[in-house]
């Protein structure tokens, strides 16, 4: 069944947009993350306009990680304080992206740097991730004690120190308000969650437990995406309420089923899954920045100066 | 001598000015609805004349439909360090989102160069005849790209003998129209031809609009952008506590 977008002006099959959701959806459940950094290019290939993908994409991972994080406040796997630190400098940095965005997308260069970052980011985060989570599959005591008292030593010397029960930490607030404005950032370039940079920066860099890890990053996420939503719609027009409908129905549907069966698995493994997966859409988006394309021509429209 | 003159431009002149395009579309006006999936608008009409059907060749029909006219800012790729990047644009300061032309001969036989060049009836005519910017050098190549592209999409199409002649009254043809169209006033040109030379021109417009839940949405989101962001939001958490409450209630019960 087609159907017709208002704000893209393009028609695609419903049930695709569906499916995507639901996919996605469940990764989202499963990891923790938005869902974002593979949603974002999977609605480029479809053929929606990329600002509309990036703006209507933030709009969607509100809903699915609002979903997945009640799963989490039941359990209680959520550092509420941690979480409001991280969103100080999420919103901060969400200002700031929806600004590069808007000049980038004058310039006519915000998909080249979409597909940059994306391949940047997700090629050394995917790369550390698999390699660490090999090594903590392999020989599942001796890895993590080691790299735990080196972060310690290094963020311990830093000031504006606050003491986060839920994750059994005393540190500084700089750290994680620096991936804060880091992760909003790229929630409004690059149209992600930013979970697949938050989850691992509060693993390794701020040492929380992986545990909290995932719900904490939900509850700042939706923050962040909601504030970057607002933005999109408000300066560009580009949400498109329609596509996100059909995309979190799939989606909040998917997350729910990740949820549960990330109950089942163990840390490692999602770990595992993750890192491959986001090795995979880095892959793809390389090899389209590096193949010779067939149209060497695009078209867009007049619009900025 | 000049007699003979006058007299033929007696016959010459009514003969033409005498046949007139009387017609008929199967809709004026496509509605953009939710499920909108393309369109196909039947074109169709008569000649009217007065005098008898004129000597020599046939007549021919073209009929043009043109998009609204927009600016398209064309980019082009380049090897740079290794990756593909836009290196250079130009602007074309207007070319139509949509244009399709059908005629019920083969092109160079139904309308003749400098016809063509008058009239802008060729795809190639219509989009160069606007673009400011085609002094650059190379610029052609980026016109040609936008026509290749548009036609890949559908949104440009010539459709040579396509137009259906009877008895040099009748005439009709079908436009296909592709899902994603802009909005506005289509316009709409038929052009009757005789030996390549356009002998009469009738001109109309089809209306093409979004309606319904598609026109609110979309002047919501230009109007009243923070209270259509807002509504976004708001579906958006509804959706993803709704799905919550429900599974949970599916695992429970």
């Amino acid at each position: 069944m087609q159907i017709y977008l208002p704000i893209a002006e393009v028609s695609v099959n419903a049930f695709l947009l569906l499916g995507l959701g639901g996919f996605v959806g469940i990764l989202s459940g499963m990891f923790g993350v938005g869902g974002g950094f593979l949603m974002t290019p999977l609605l480029f290939f479809i053929g929606i306009p990329p600002a509309v993908a990036v703006a209507t994409e933030a709009n969607q991972i509100v809903a699915s990680s609002f979903s997945g994080v009640l799963a989490h406040f039941r359990r209680k796997t959520v550092d509420f304080r941690m979480g409001t630190v991280l969103l100080i400098g999420g919103l901060t940095g969400a200002a700031f992206g929806v600004v590069v965005f808007n000049y980038l997308k004058s310039m006519g260069q915000v998909d080249l740097l979409v597909k940059l970052c994306y391949v940047i980011f997700l090629g050394i985060i995917g790369g550390l991730m698999f390699i660490e989570s090999l090594n903590a599959i392999r020989k599942s005591r001796k890895n993590i004690a080691p790299r735990k008292r080196q972060n310690h030593n290094w963020i311990h010397g830093l000031p504006f120190k606050m003491r986060f029960r839920v994750s059994g930490l005393y540190i500084s607030i700089i750290p994680p308000i620096v991936v804060g404005v880091f992760v909003g950032i790229l929630s409004a370039i690059m149209g992600v969650g930013g979970g697949f940079i938050m989850v691992p920066a509060m693993i390794y860099l701020l040492g929380m437990p992986t545990k909290v890890v995932i719900g904490t990053s939900l509850f700042q996420i939706i923050f962040v995406t909601a504030f970057t939503t607002l933005l999109h719609a408000t300066t560009n027009y580009t949400v498109d309420m329609a596509l996100a409908v059909l995309l979190l129905v799939g989606g909040v549907i998917g997350a729910q089923i990740g949820t549960r069966i990330g109950v089942y698995m163990k840390a490692e493994q999602l770990r595992v899954l993750l890192a491959l997966m986001v090795l995979l859409v880095c892959g793809k988006l390389a090899l389209d920045l590096l193949l010779m394309p067939s149209e060497l021509f695009s078209l867009g429209a007049a619009g900025g100066h | 001598m000049f007699r003979w003159l006058l007299l033929i431009l007696c016959i010459a002149l009514p003969a033409h000015a005498s046949e007139e395009v009387v017609l008929g579309l199967s809709q004026d006006r496509v509605a953009i609805t939710a499920t909108f999936d393309g369109s196909e608008i039947l074109v169709f009409g008569a000649v009217k004349r007065e005098a008898a059907i004129p000597e020599g060749p046939p007549l021919e029909v073209i009929v043009a439909v043109s998009g609204p006219a927009e600016p398209v800012v064309v980019r082009r790729k380049e090897k740079k360090f290794g990756i593909w990047v836009n290196v250079d644009s130009v602007l074309v300061d207007s070319a139509p989102s949509f244009y399709a032309v059908a005629t019920s001969g083969d092109f160079d036989v139904v309308l003749n160069d400098v016809e063509d060049l008058r009239h802008r009836i060729s795809i190639e005519r219509a989009i160069r005849s606007v673009g400011a910017a085609m002094h650059i050098k190379g610029a052609q190549e980026f016109a040609d790209a936008i026509i290749r592209i548009r036609e890949k999409n559908g949104l440009y199409q010539t459709r040579e003998n396509t137009v259906a002649v009877d008895q040099q009254t009748l005439f009709r043809t079908s436009i296909t129209m592709p899902a994603n169209l802009t909005e506005g006033a289509y316009q709409t040109r038929i052009f009757l031809t005789r030996n390549g030379k356009v002998v009469s021109e009738f001109e109309t417009a089809i209306d093409v609009r979004k309606v319904g839940l598609e026109r609110w949405l979309f002047n919501l989101s230009r109007q009243q952008p923070l209270v259509y962001g807002l509504l976004s939001l708001a579906i958006a958490i509804f959706a993803g506590w709704g799905a919550s409450a429900i599974f949970r209630m599916l695992r429970q019960g």
